[in-house]
C-alpha cells in the first residue's frame, strides 16, 4: 500500500494545475525530499552488493583488471608507456577512476527512469531523484577506488603535490557532467526506447574521445580546442594532473568546464520539460 | 481560501492518443513525425483538426470537499476515476483548471509499491516509509508499532522475497496505516486481498473518519461507498453527473448502469475503419433475445456482421474473451479450432458458445477477421461487454465470483478413497 506525500507541511495550500512551459528546479522541494534521495541511494547500494559474493570488492577488481589489461596491451605491447612520464599503469588507473564513475553513473541514470516506472506511475516525488540517486550511488564505487589509488601511489612511490587540493573541483566537475548526461539520456529513453541502444555505443566512443588511455599531448594542438568540447576531457586531465603532477592544461579545462555547465543545464532543463509527461508515456 | 480541504475548479485532462503510446515510439518514428509536422500544422490551421486522436478523460470537473467529509467517487470504467486520482496524487498534471489541496495529503494507490524483494522487512519499512513521506525519525519512532500491527516480529529481518503474499500485504498495509494524513486519497485498495485485509482497511478508514480526517475514496464497490462515505459523486464520461448522499447516488447509478447493460446486448461500431470491416455485434441468449446478461451454464450466441464482401475466400473469424482486468482469458476461431471456413460473400457470422463456465463478473469480447496466420483484415477490440449475473454451477446456493475464484470453473470430479 502506498501513501504519497503531496504536501509535507500542514495547513499549506498546494495548487495542482497545468505546468508552465518554463519549469525550474524546485530547490525547496528537493530539500524536503533529501531523505528520500538518501533512501534511494541506500537501496541501490544495498541491492547491488546483496547477491554478490565479493560485495564491494567488485568496485576494486573492475578498475584494477581493466587497468592491468590496458597497461599490458597499450602500455607494454603498444609502446604507449613511452609517451607518459611516470608509470603507465598509474596513468591509466587515474584516468579510469573518473571515467568508470562517469560511464557507470550515466548508464545507470539513463536506465533508471524506465526501471522505476512502477514507482513513477504510483507515487509523486520529484522525478529527478531517480537519476540523481543512480549518480550518487555510483559515487560509492568511486570513493572505494581512492583506497586502491592510495595503495598504488605508495607502491609506485609517487607522492602527491600541492596540486591535490584542486582534485575535489575535478571530481565535482565529473559529477556535474555525469548528472547532465545521465538526466538527458534518462528523459530521452522514457520517450524513445531505442536511445538505450544508442547509449551503449555513445559510451564506447566517448571512452576513446577522452584522455583515459593517452594524454592530451597526442591531440594535435589545432584540434585541441575542439577536443575540449568533450566535458569530461578537461575533468579527467585535470584530475590526473592534480594527483600525478605536471602543468594543468588550463585552456582545455576552461572549455570543458563551459561544456559541462551547458550539458548540465540542457540535461536538467530537458528532463524537467518532459517530466510531467513521464507518467503518461512510461 | 475557504475551509475546504479539496477544491477542484474546471478540471480537465486531455490525452492525445498518439502521445499515450509514446512509450513505444522510436526515435526514427519521431523524426518522421517531426518532418511531417508542418503538413499536419497546415491541415490543422485549415480546419482539418483530427478529433479522433484527442480524448478528454476529464472535462470541466468542479467540486469541493469540506474538512472531515468522506467522499466516494463512483462511475463506470473509463468515466475518468483513475485520471482524477492520478491528478490528485500528482502523478500526472491536469490540462486545464486546478486543484487546491489544503493540509497534509497522502494518496494510496496500490499495495506494496516501492518494496524491494531483495531487502528485508525492516529495510523495506524504512524505504517504504520514506516513499510515503515519513521522516526517518518518524519511522524509527513508529517502527515497533508497524511490525506489531503486521504481526511479523519473527520475520522482520528476512528478505521480503521469502514472504508469502499475505505477509507482504500485511507489512505494506501496516506502514500505510501508520501515517496520519489530514487528507487521504484512496484507490480501490479495498478490493484486493482477503476478507480479513479488507475489513482492516475499512476499519482504518472508519478511524480516519471518526478523527475528522478528509477522505476521497474512488471505488467500484458501491456497498463500501454506502458504508463509509458521507457523500458520493458520480462520474460519467469525464464529467460529474451526480452529487449527493451515498444512498441516493449509488441507487441512481445502479439504475442507469443496469439499463445501459441491457441495451448493450447489441453494438454498432462507432468509428469503423475504411474498407472491409466488422460493423455490428449482438449477443443472444437461447431464446434469441439480445442481452448482455447471462448466467453461468447458459449458451451464448454471438452474431457478427461485416460490411462485405471479404477480400478473399477461405478465411476465419476469431474472438478473444477478456476479463474485467482486460486480460485475455480465452479465445475461439472458426478455424483452426473448428474446421470452418467462410467465403467471400458471407457477411453474417454466428458462433454458439457454451455452456458458459464463467464466474460472476464483467467480461468483454474482441473480434478479428482474416486468414489464419497470414492476414488480419480487421480487428475490433473490446467490441461488446457482458456480465455473468449468476454462477452457481455446483448448486450450493452461493455464487462464485471472479473477485476471489478466478474467471473459470473447470469441470471436476472428486474421488474419495482410502
Amino acid at each position: 500500500m502506498l501513501v504519497v506525500p503531496v504536501s509535507q507541511p500542514a495547513r499549506r495550500t498546494l495548487r495542482l494545475e497545468a505546468p508552465r512551459s518554463w519549469q525550474m528546479l524546485n530547490l525547496a522541494e528537493l530539500r524536503e525530499y533529501r531523505e528520500l534521495l538518501f533512501f534511494f541511494v541506500w537501496r541501490d547500494v544495498k541491492v547491488r552488493y546483496k547477491q554478490t559474493v565479493l560485495g564491494a570488492l567488485w568496485a576494486v577488481i573492475q578498475p584494477l583488471l581493466t587497468t592491468f589489461f590496458f597497461a599490458l596491451l597499450f602500455g607494454r605491447f603498444g609502446g604507449m608507456s613511452r609517451q607518459v612520464s611516470g608509470p603507465y599503469a598509474l596513468h591509466v588507473f587515474v584516468g579510469m577512476m573518473p571515467w568508470t564513475f562517469f560511464s557507470n553513473a550515466v548508464t545507470l541514470a539513463a536506465n533508471s527512469m524506465v526501471g522505476s516506472s512502477h514507482l513513477i506511475t504510483k507515487v509523486y516525488f520529484p522525478r529527478i531523484l531517480v537519476p540523481a540517486s543512480s549518480i550518487v550511488s555510483s559515487l560509492v564505487d568511486f570513493a572505494i577506488s581512492f583506497l586502491v589509488l592510495a595503495v598504488m601511489m605508495a607502491a609506485y612511490g609517487v607522492a602527491p603535490t600541492w596540486r591535490i587540493v584542486t582534485m575535489p573541483l575535478f571530481v565535482a566537475g565529473t559529477i556535474i557532467a555525469a548528472t547532465g548526461a545521465g538526466v538527458l539520456f534518462a528523459a530521452l529513453i522514457v520517450t524513445y526506447r531505442d536511445v538505450r541502444y544508442v547509449l551503449t555505443f555513445v559510451i564506447q566512443l566517448w571512452l576513446f574521445a577522452s584522455p583515459v588511455l593517452y594524454t592530451l599531448d597526442i591531440i594535435p594542438p589545432q584540434y585541441r580546442w575542439w577536443y575540449a568540447i568533450n566535458p569530461i576531457a578537461g575533468m579527467i586531465s585535470g584530475f590526473r594532473t592534480s594527483l600525478l603532477g605536471g602543468p594543468f592544461p588550463l585552456g582545455v579545462i576552461a572549455i570543458s568546464t563551459i561544456a559541462t555547465a551547458i550539458l548540465a543545464f540542457v540535461g536538467v532543463r530537458y528532463f524537467l520539460q518532459v517530466e510531467r509527461r513521464f507518467a503518461d508515456v512510461i | 481560501m475557504s475551509s475546504d480541504a479539496i477544491a477542484i475548479e474546471k478540471l480537465g485532462k486531455r490525452y492525445t492518443i498518439g502521445a499515450r503510446q509514446l512509450g513505444n515510439t522510436t526515435f526514427r518514428e519521431s523524426l518522421t513525425s517531426m518532418m511531417l509536422a508542418p503538413w499536419r500544422r497546415f491541415r490543422h490551421l485549415s480546419g482539418h483538426a483530427d478529433d479522433a486522436t484527442q480524448f478528454w478523460a476529464l472535462q470541466d470537473v468542479s467540486f469541493t470537499v469540506g474538512v472531515g467529509e468522506v467522499i466516494g467517487i463512483v462511475g463506470p470504467n473509463g468515466a475518468g476515476k483513475s485520471t482524477l486520482l492520478k491528478i490528485l496524487s500528482r502523478i500526472t498534471a491536469p490540462t486545464t483548471g486546478f486543484v487546491d489541496l489544503t493540509g497534509r495529503v497522502s494518496s494510496l494507490l496500490e499495495v506494496g509499491t516501492g518494496f524491494h524483494p531483495e531487502l528485508t522487512g525492516r529495510e523495506n519499512v524504512f524505504l517504504n516509509g520514506a516513499i510515503l513521506g515519513m521522516y526517518r525519525t518518524e519511522i524509527r519512532r513508529k517502527f515497533d508499532a508497524i511490525v506489531a500491527f503486521a504481526e511479523l516480529e519473527a520475520f522482520i529481518d528476512t528478505p521480503v522475497k521469502h514472504y508469502s503474499s499475505g505477509m507482504f500485504v500485511r507489512l505494506a498495509f501496516s506502514v500505510a496505516a501508520h501515517l496520519d494524513p489530514e487528507i487521504l486519497i484512496v484507490d480501490e485498495v479495498l478490493s484486493v486481498g482477503d476478507v480479513h485485509f479488507r475489513n482492516r482497511c475499512l476499519g482504518r478508514m472508519q478511524d480516519l473518519r471518526s478523527e475528522g480526517r478528509t477522505v476521497l475514496f474512488v471505488s467500484h464497490d458501491l456497498t463500501s461507498v454506502r458504508q463509509l462515505c458521507t457523500r458520493a459523486l458520480l462520474l460519467s464520461a469525464g464529467r460529474v453527473v451526480d452529487d449527493g448522499t451515498p444512498g441516493d447516488v449509488t441507487r441512481r447509478y445502479e439504475q442507469q448502469h443496469h439499463d445501459g447493460a441491457v441495451q448493450s446486448g447489441a453494438v454498432d461500431r462507432a468509428h469503423p475503419p475504411r474498407g472491409y470491416h466488422l460493423r455490428r455485434v449482438e449477443l443472444r441468449n437461447t431464446s434469441g433475445t439480445a442481452t448482455s446478461r447471462f448466467d453461468a451454464g447458459e449458451t451464448m450466441e454471438i452474431h457478427l456482421w461485416a460490411s462485405g464482401p471479404a477480400p478473399e475466400n477461405s478465411y476465419t473469424v476469431e474472438f478473444k474473451l477478456l476479463n474485467d482486468d482486460d486480460h485475455v482469458v480465452s479465445f475461439g476461431a472458426a478455424n483452426p479450432v473448428q474446421n470452418t471456413y467462410y467465403r467471400a460473400e458471407d457477411q453474417h457470422f454466428v458462433c454458439r458458445v457454451g455452456p458458459l463456465p464463467l464466474t460472476e463478473g464483467a467480461y468483454a469480447l474482441s473480434f478479428s477477421v482474416g486468414v489464419w496466420n497470414v492476414a488480419r483484415w480487421d480487428a475490433w477490440s473490446k467490441a461488446i461487454g457482458f456480465t455473468i449475473e449468476r454462477c452457481d454451477l455446483f448448486n450450493t446456493g452461493h455464487g462464485i465470483s471472479n473477485v476471489h475464484d478466478g474467471d473459470f470453473v473447470l469441470p471436476q470430479q472428486w474421488l474419495v478413497g482410502p
